[in-house]
């Protein structure tokens, strides 16, 4: 008795490992199921969700023109103090003065990409972009300035 | 010499040995100290803090919308749920109810990051066990998720979906289409898994009787989730104390009464089978309306005590706040369900070889960032 069950054991083992096999051989049949990309060859191909959160950016116009007013609420609820933003007084030709920034800066290594900045933007000048790439080889070129050198606040938006 | 030590070593007293802090099978920075009787195991002792943050801590200096982000760290491959949990407790605090449609979407998120986490578990485990495929073959169907996720939310592990008040943005329009696509996928997949693994006669010897934990053991150490319902204690919080849409969707609680390594293992694939028939349930019915209340810009919580319970894919997450009126919080505590089921492995793994400390421990569906926190 002992016998007879040992074999039927070994029988039993073998089938359900003939099982597994069967799975991994269906598909080992049918290339057309592999979904494995080879990454740094298909750069140019590789598209992105558009909301996917890879980096924060502001938007300019073709005027080289941004919305932001440098109110620093994106600053004020940013957890980790990732953006700072260094505003001046511009005097504007009948003599009223404004509030512009003059740099929006913006450190990619302590982001924690949690969104707080773009949802809570009033102006809606900030936003993410579906850029991943970001090693660099020294630890300065993390700190980003977002706005472009001679860009300025676009008409119509309030501060 | 020599064989006096040896001697001493094999027969009389016990020695013990290193599992961790890097090990393979631990995922994680968690370090087992191992008594161990020839092969036997004797007892364990697990030392945890090795990737302290401070997260309770932390939560104290910063408002309530930025502890979300935190909390996607702690249990990460439930991100969404520990995010709903914080929310939920914030919103009722406030005396906020939800519109319908975020209920919907915050429910069928919830479930597709509990399958997600279940399927990453079960390659993790099958490689744990010496099966490679399974690693291929779980994180293949993940990635499914992950992108419905990423065309959502942004973002693919963690997510930053939920905000107090709502969610951060709308679905995206082919997020319907994208969730029906995986499940009828999916269903096709599944029983993959068993012939793969549960059938399997290396996995079964590995699995069964190992690491045996009773209902009332499992009741005192405070097992929740998968690890205890395998020992038949019913734990579901989306049963017991229904949030969001689970008191109004059809779904069974899985549960299994051996209370082994193979009984742990069961009650989550039954449960990735249960997850999509609650997803399936309210795809189609997403009513239209607002993704999110209109809240206040600073978020104050009245003076109080505050508690809430979800469910998360390892067990019960809780979260505790004590309020003082300001717009962060006196303290915020955790439970993790992970930190009060590891409590359990020095029960489960007494008298079995070192061996199976591995399935045990993997069993346990152990992640080390919501222990340390």
């Amino acid at each position: 008795m002992n016998i007879i069950g040992y074999i039927t054991d070994i029988f039993k083992g073998v089938i359900s490992l003939l099982k597994g096999m069967k799975v991994t051989g269906s598909y080992f049949f049918r290339p057309w199921t592999v979904v494995t990309q080879k990454y740094p060859e298909n750069r140019k191909k590789l598209e992105m969700y558009e909301r996917m959160k890879g980096e924060i950016v502001m938007p300019h116009n073709a005027k080289n023109e941004h919305k932001c007013t440098g109110c620093g609420i994106c600053e004020l609820n940013c957890p980790n103090g990732s953006i700072e933003i260094i505003t001046f007084q511009l005097v504007s030709e009948d003599g009223k003065k404004k509030r512009a920034i003059d740099k929006h800066i913006y450190r990619i290594g302590m982001c924690t990409f949690c969104g707080l900045c773009v949802k809570t933007c009033p102006s809606k000048a900030l936003s993410f972009a579906p850029n991943f790439e970001h090693a660099v080889f020294s630890r300065e070129r993390l700190t980003k300035i977002l706005n472009k050198e001679g860009s300025v606040l676009e008409k119509g938006v309030e501060g | 010499m020599v064989e006096e030590i040896q001697k001493t070593i094999d027969t009389e007293e016990e020695y013990t040995i290193n599992m961790g802090p890097q090990h393979p099978s631990t995922h994680g920075v968690l370090r087992f100290v191992v008594s161990l009787k020839g092969e036997l195991v004797k007892n364990v002792q697990p030392h945890c803090g090795y990737i302290h943050r401070g997260i309770e801590k932390m939560c104290e200096k910063i408002t309530y919308p930025q502890i979300i982000h935190l909390t996607d760290r702690m249990d990460y491959l439930s991100a969404h749920i520990n995010n709903a949990a914080v929310c939920l407790t914030v919103e009722n605090a406030l005396e906020i109810e939800m519109p319908e449609r975020v209920k919907y979407i915050r429910t069928i998120i919830e479930e597709l990051s509990r399958i997600a986490s279940h399927q990453l578990w079960w390659c993790a485990f099958g490689m744990d066990l010496g099966g490679l495929t399974c690693f291929f073959y779980g994180l293949r169907d993940r990635e499914k998720i992950l992108d419905i996720f990423e065309e959502s939310t942004g973002g693919r592990l963690i997510q930053s979906y939920n905000c107090p008040g709502g969610l951060m943005n709308d679905i995206h329009p082919n997020f319907q289409q994208k969730v029906k696509d995986f499940i009828k996928y999916f269903r096709k997949v599944l029983p993959e898994y068993d012939q793969l693994l549960t059938g399997n006669v290396i996995f079964q010897e590995r699995a069964k009787k190992v690491g045996y934990i009773s209902k009332e053991e499992a009741i005192n150490f405070g097992l929740t989730g998968p690890s205890g319902r395998g020992s038949g204690f019913a734990c579901d919080v989306r049963k017991r104390a229904p949030y969001h849409m689970y008191g109004k969707v059809d779904f069974k609680e899985v549960l299994y009464t051996e209370g082994d390594t193979l009984a742990r293992y069961k009650v989550r694939i039954d449960e990735m089978w249960e997850s999509m028939k609650i997803i399936e349930q309210l795809i189609d019915n997403i009513p239209a309306g607002d993704y999110a209340v209109k809240m206040k810009p600073i978020i104050k919580l009245p003076e109080g005590e505050y508690f809430q319970r979800v469910e998360s894919a390892r067990g019960e997450f809780d979260v505790f706040i004590i309020s003082d009126g300001n717009k962060n919080p006196y303290r915020i505590k955790f439970r993790s369900p992970n930190l009060v089921n590891l409590t359990a492995i020095n029960a489960m793994s007494k008298d079995h070889k070192i061996a199976d400390l591995v399935a045990i421990s993997g069993s346990l569906d152990l992640v080390i960032p919501c222990m340390d926190r």
